[in-house]
């Protein structure tokens, strides 16, 4: 047997000038509207998405609408960019539907879309950022083992990441993809209480419900699997921010706190544990931006790309929240101080679009490493 | 002041290079030393010595040329420690005649050099080192004993560093040498090591005479030169693109494949973790690379040889269970002393024992943690109690 393909070509690895720029506005916007306190409070009340916010950040930076063309109202930039959206949010864990509407759903649709049609306007309106839209899967679906659930608009599909907060739900069926409105009758919406309190989760209940057939069900298969392609690659951007995070307050905290007359950051096991973690997250950045880019040039290497990025990321987003919990010691333990807010999304998303493990499955068949 | 170089100049110079010394009839030194003296052996470096003063990014487009033409090259493993520490230390702290004496040999690998640093009682703690250094005259005569020294057996020249004044503190009292290996009072022992090999050699310094004109940099001053030394080593790695399954991932994924009686599930998932890692690691290493192409440095190199470092040493040890009855095995454990450190070559029980040794030579990687901690995330340092004390008053 002969060794893996090759990556075809050199990926770009570092960050344009451009996405630095639009890293600035989107993090200048959470500093803004998406603190700590506030996100905390708003995973309290009963509407954890903050209007304002996503419409600043979809309509007024624009950034609902990268992943689509400008002809059908989008930015028409790429996943790279989407990425650099992803890290700011994962680095404030502000609730918002962006990997769910953004780049999931979106990327769904545009499997299908040709230049007009009725998943080319709703791609419009998810792009406008004036509409919100999830597939209807489970949450914890990889991109390999996306299959309908349902036959036809009947019965039940459970976790489906921010159903509650969708105008549109995209529901795969044996028949093909449906958009379904949220609110349409026969169809309920219940929600769940998340381990993950910044992306809510909800059961979808459709008796009988009516919508529009996208796709037949061949073409519905491999625009789900593209959909979630993209968001488990994306989703390895979103961990590299919650883990940049978790490391940066984690080196504050311990050169300010003090302990034996020292700041605990100068004691030997700490800092080991610190700069172990640090050289993670720089090897997840550099496996979390070979998936954006892979997505972004269409590359044939793209399946790979995501599924190091997931295997890897993952694992590197709950170390590090676990040891921000663990080194900032009791403070980490309270509900007041943000860590936990990192703690759960970081577990959530570690399981979000196939696990870790289901990720290596994948790399197992790709890299042609089969099993015994 | 002269125009900049361009990728067009680099390329235009390297056929004209190539149309004057044809690789294939043109002896491979003679071949080099016009290279050199065309400034195509390391562009960056200054005009006359082997370079054009152009941007270091323009040196792939040399490489590339001559690759092309299958022009001979300078055996870069050969020459490892004149290339990347002996090299830029000179370039640095050298006098002009000192740079026009040592460069052109040592790029074009007529001489090859070693590295003096390590002792004994002085690894990690490096500006501990007790071999001194004693003026007479316009001479230094030189006394002591360095250990984990590679190529000394096939040095030409060293780098040294030595204690010139014990009464300092333990980092301002070292000056830095050149020091010829070829002088009788320099004896190079072979020191076997855990693979059967000697690698590596000690060498015993007794009134070795060094001209104060081998002298690099001020006297007093030879751990600041030291760290140039020790900078440029660790940026050494990761200047190169790695193809995927490039390192020692390679040769056990090929095991796997072609032999699958071998398989079993626990080796299964360790294996698919290892190749994920490794494969992460490949690409840190890209992206390094990518910014020191694009003039924006990151401090990620010093992460790079802690990376390695484990991967190398959790893959060979999974290499040798997946094997089984032929992992309980040796290739052979004759005493020989290699001209190239051979990190992943022989066979897997090799490659399990060498890789121990990534994690300590060139700075273990406790140490390196310590720097990344320190110099990367601004950690404080721990308190200290050798500083501010002279080096013959600190406990040993």
């Amino acid at each position: 047997m002969t060794a893996p393909t090759q990556p075809p070509a050199t990926p770009d690895l570092l960050y344009s000038q451009d996405e630095e720029d639009l890293r600035s506005a989107v993090r200048a916007l959470l500093a803004d509207r998406a603190d700590a306190p506030t996100v905390i409070a708003a995973t309290e009340s009963d509407t954890p998405y903050d209007p304002r916010l996503w419409e600043a950040l979809a309509t007024g930076i624009g950034a609902a609408g990268l992943l689509v063309p400008e002809k059908l109202g989008g930015q028409g930039a790429s996943h790279r960019e989407a990425a650099v959206v992803l890290e700011e949010l994962g680095r404030s864990v502000a609730p918002a539907p962006y990997l769910t509407s953004s780049v999931v759903a979106t990327q769904t649709l545009l499997g299908l879309a040709g230049d007009d049609g009725p998943a080319a306007a709703l791609l419009g309106e998810l792009a406008s950022g004036t509409r919100t839209a999830v597939l209807a899967v489970p949450f914890a679906t990889p991109p390999a083992g996306a299959q309908a659930a349902l036959t036809s608009l009947d019965g039940t599909v459970r976790g489906v990441a921010d159903a509650a907060v969708a105008d549109v739900l995209l529901v795969p069926t044996a028949e093909g993809l449906y958009a379904v409105e949220a609110a349409a009758p026969r169809v309920a919406v219940e929600p769940l209480v998340p381990l993950d309190l910044t992306r809510p989760l909800a059961t979808l209940t459709l008796t009988g419900a009516t919508g529009t057939l996208l796709a037949d069900a061949d073409a519905s298969a491999t625009a789900v699997r593209r959909g979630l392609l993209a968001g488990a690659g994306l989703l390895a951007s979103e961990q590299l921010g919650i883990a940049e995070w978790c490391l940066t307050e984690t080196v504050r905290h311990t050169r300010e706190r003090h302990q034996f007359n020292r700041p605990v950051g100068s004691f030997q096991s700490l800092k080991h544990r610190m700069a172990q973690l640090w050289l993670e997250v720089v090897s997840a950045r550099a496996a979390a931006r070979n998936a954006a880019d892979a997505l972004a040039t269409h590359s044939p290497d793209a399946p790979l790309s995501v599924a190091v990025a997931q295997a890897y990321c993952s694992g590197v987003a709950v170390h590090a929240a676990e040891e921000c919990v663990q080194l900032h010691g009791g403070i980490g333990m309270t509900w007041e101080h943000p860590a936990h807010l990192y703690l759960k999304r970081a577990k959530a998303d570690s399981i979000a679009y196939g696990s870790a493990g289901s990720h290596r499955e994948a790399v197992a068949e790709l890299a042609e490493l089969p099993a015994p | 002041m002269s125009p900049a170089v361009d990728a067009n100049d680099v390329r235009r110079r390297t056929r004209e290079l190539l149309a004057a010394h044809p690789p294939a009839t043109t002896d491979r030194t003679d071949f080099l030393k016009a290279r050199f003296d065309a400034g195509l052996a390391w562009v960056h470096y200054p005009v006359g010595l082997g370079g054009l003063d152009a941007p270091r990014s323009l040196q792939q487009v040399v490489d590339a040329e001559l690759a092309a033409a299958d022009a001979p090259d300078n055996d870069p493993r050969r020459i490892g420690i004149g290339l990347g520490m002996a090299a830029p230390t000179i370039l640095g702290f050298g006098t002009d005649e000192q740079k026009q004496r040592f460069l052109r040999p040592l790029w074009v690998g007529e001489e090859v050099w070693c590295q003096l640093f390590s002792e004994p009682g002085a690894g990690s703690d490096l500006a501990a080192l007790a071999t001194r250094a004693v003026r007479d005259g316009d001479d230094w005569v030189v006394d002591g004993q360095k250990v984990w020294t590679s190529s000394a057996h096939v040095a030409r020249w060293a780098i040294l560093i030595a204690r010139t004044d014990p009464d300092l503190p333990k980092h301002r009292g070292i000056s830095y040498f050149i020091c010829d290996m070829t002088d009788p009072g320099v004896d190079v022992r072979p020191l076997r090591q855990i693979t059967g090999e000697a690698e590596f050699n000690e060498v015993f310094l007794s009134g070795v005479r060094i001209p104060d004109s081998r002298r690099l940099g001020p006297v007093g001053e030879g751990w600041k030169v030291a760290q140039t030394t020790l900078m440029n080593e660790r940026v050494s790695i990761g200047g190169s693109r790695i193809p995927r399954e490039g390192g020692m991932i390679g040769p056990v994924s090929r095991t796997w494949r072609d032999r699958p009686e071998l398989r079993t599930h626990d080796t299964h998932q360790r294996l698919l973790t290892l190749w994920v890692e490794a494969e992460v690691a490949r690409l840190t290493g890209e992206r390094l690379r990518q910014q020191l192409v694009a003039g924006q440095p990151g401090p990620e190199g010093s992460g790079m040889k802690l990376a390695f470092a484990r991967l190398n040493q959790q893959i060979s040890g999974l290499e040798v269970e997946l094997l089984g009855d032929e992992g309980l095995l040796y290739g052979d454990w004759t005493m020989v002393r290699p001209e190239l450190v051979d990190f992943t070559g022989r066979d897997a029980g090799y490659r399990y024992l060498r890789s121990k040794g990534n994690s300590i030579e060139g700075g273990t990687s406790e140490v390196l943690l310590n720097i990344v901690a320190e110099r990367v995330l601004g950690l404080p340092a721990e308190p200290r109690n050798d500083k501010d004390v002279a080096w013959k008053d600190l406990s040993r």
